[in-house]
């Protein structure tokens, strides 16, 4: 274990709020079998490297690049770990497993609207917008045709707009934006995964419910960071707290502690802990 | 030929296709000699890199078909950010999947293939002229009618010519290179390496993605995707990434990037980078 990484531990809760969302990040792809599992930055790349390596090893993973692993690879530099490929995965097959549909990505989108249309090309008028990002890249693609789940890192009524996103990149479950005769039955959102809590769109008419809360944050505040009314499931837990097991493996697929970069700061699992 | 041969053939106006894809083996020598001449309103299609960005900054864009323009490492182009966010230039965005079913539909002669990405996105709202087909068979699904990319010329880099046009990509994805080569009326391939002939044995002959009919002119740029990488030869030049970024934000920050960089020679730009020893020691980035 490096010096960093016994620093976090040696926090009072003895987890970071980033290690708390890996392990909730890691739970989006319970269940998914044979199916390629794609975390686009730190968080969901590492919660779905746990996942492979405990409750789900089924999954399909690549090196981040061009190939398939069933051991998955740790983050940055890699010093005398050889990664072993089991297969290959160049972008035009990415693209073939998109429109199959077996394939489970969790990225971080710059909105995300109640209906779970996301957007990644521009904030503000489409003609001159305040922001330009990367564009909506693969997000039409990966929305209408396979599971998607999203990391946002900062819960906030920026990210989680009122009304529509302001450049619909990836699809949601908003009717009157699908023309008649097009198939919505591949759409398939799981979970957000956010700094406050953890999310799902299995509320009424599919609305935006709360499924657990991260430790000591309360659903009032979370409503008040969302711009758009939330549902709070009955069964609305406290988010799970990582195992000794689980944060040994999250260090080892991270030795270089970048997850201590994600949230500002690196504040503890635990609020005020 | 010569990068400047191949700039000579090209024309203001003209619809160009740049193979790799964000920060990997874009053909920058080419698209230097580009920054270096008169030509302007093109059109560019690309899975974009600092190459759209630079091309941005100089004003050589009318109209950029895309999917995303970023460097990975820097996830916002900052040239591209500028123009776009100025309105300076005309914009059609695809879904990456659209995209490539664009250049295939472009290869096969087809003027469109259909597809369910994009459906019930902006990408349509945004894009009056994408037009939607109902499958002629029982099911009647709705889908995209995404129309073909046609492109008047491809640029790209590899690994590896000969003087026929045969190419190989040694890298570990051939990204879609040979889409855009399908795709264009004339394609030119910048190489890092180029022989007379080609005697291959069969497993490096499988690193050849597209046949030489498609390939119009191959010209020698070793270390011609700097500062995008070109695996397995060279890492990505962050340090130089990073300066061109910066530049963003300085008065006269592009103009002094051109002079200093890319209004000298190709000989003179390697130079003033660190020189092929720096470049050949370039890391790749590990993911």
């Amino acid at each position: 274990m490096n010096q960093i990484a016994q620093d976090v531990v040696s926090q009072e809760s003895g987890f970071s709020l980033a290690e708390l969302m890996i392990v909730a990040a890691s739970e989006a792809w319970r269940g998914d079998g044979e199916v390629l599992a794609s975390g686009i930055g730190v968080v969901p790349r590492l919660g779905a490297s746990l996942a492979k390596m405990t409750h789900a090893p089924l999954l399909l993973m690549t090196d981040s690049e061009t190939f398939l692993v069933e051991t998955p690879v740790p983050l940055g530099p890699r010093g005398d770990f050889k990664p072993a490929y089991s297969g290959y995965m160049s972008f035009d097959r990415v693209f073939e497993c998109v429109w199959g549909g077996k394939r489970h990505a969790m990225i971080g989108p710059t909105q995300i609207d109640r209906y779970g249309q996301t957007n990644l090309s521009v904030v503000g008028d489409y003609a001159r917008p305040k922001a330009a990002m990367l564009g909506v890249r693969g997000l039409p693609g990966n929305s209408i045709n396979h599971a998607n789940s999203f990391f946002v890192p900062n819960h906030s009524p920026r990210v989680f707009v009122k009304g529509e996103v302001d450049m619909v990149s990836g699809v949601g479950y908003q009717p009157a934006r699908w023309p008649k005769g097009a198939n919505a039955a591949f759409v398939d959102l799981r979970r957000i995964v956010t700094n406050l809590c953890v999310m799902d769109f299995e509320g009424k008419n599919r609305a935006c419910r709360v499924r657990s809360l991260h430790p000591g944050v309360s659903f009032d505040e979370v409503q008040a960071a969302t711009g758009f009314e939330l549902e709070i499931g009955d069964d609305c837990a406290v988010t799970a707290a990582p195992t000794q097991a689980q944060l040994e493996l999250i260090r080892w697929l991270d030795p270089h502690n970048l997850r201590a970069t994600v949230i500002k700061n690196n504040p503890p699992g635990v609020r005020g802990a | 030929m010569t990068a400047a041969d191949v700039v000579s053939r090209l024309r203001s106006g003209m619809t160009i296709g740049i193979g790799g894809w964000g920060p990997r083996r874009k053909p920058m020598a080419l698209i230097r000699e580009v920054l270096r001449s008169d030509l302007k309103d093109l059109t560019i299609v690309a899975y974009g890199g600092p190459e759209v960005g630079m091309l941005c900054a100089a004003g050589k864009v009318r109209k950029l078909v895309y999917g995303f323009v970023t460097m990975d490492a820097i996830p916002l182009e900052p040239y591209f950010r500028k123009a776009r966010e100025a309105g300076e230039i005309e914009v059609v965005e695809y879904d990456e999947g659209m995209f490539e079913w664009g250049l295939r539909a472009a290869g096969m002669r087809m003027s469109f293939l259909p597809t369910r990405c994009g459906l019930a996105t902006d990408v349509l709202a945004r894009n009056p002229a994408l037009k939607t087909i109902a499958s002629p068979y029982d099911d009647g699904e709705v889908y995209v009618a995404m129309p073909a990319l046609k492109l008047d010329a491809a640029l790209l880099h590899v690994n590896e010519a000969d003087c026929l046009g045969n190419t190989l990509i040694t890298s570990a994805d051939p990204l879609f290179d040979h889409l855009f080569a399908r795709a264009a009326t004339e394609c030119y391939v910048s190489t890092e390496r180029l022989q007379t002939r080609f005697a291959l044995d069969a497993a490096s002959a499988r690193q050849n993605y597209f046949e030489r009919y498609l390939v119009t002119g191959v010209v020698h740029s070793p270390f011609g995707a700097h500062p995008t990488y070109s695996n397995p030869d060279y890492g990505w030049d962050l340090s130089h990434l990073k300066r061109y970024n910066a530049s963003a934000n300085e008065e006269d920050g592009w103009r002094d990037y051109v002079s200093e960089f890319i209004a000298g020679t190709e000989a003179d730009y390697l130079r003033k980078v660190g020189g092929e020893e720096h470049i050949r020691t370039l890391p790749l980035p590990v993911f």
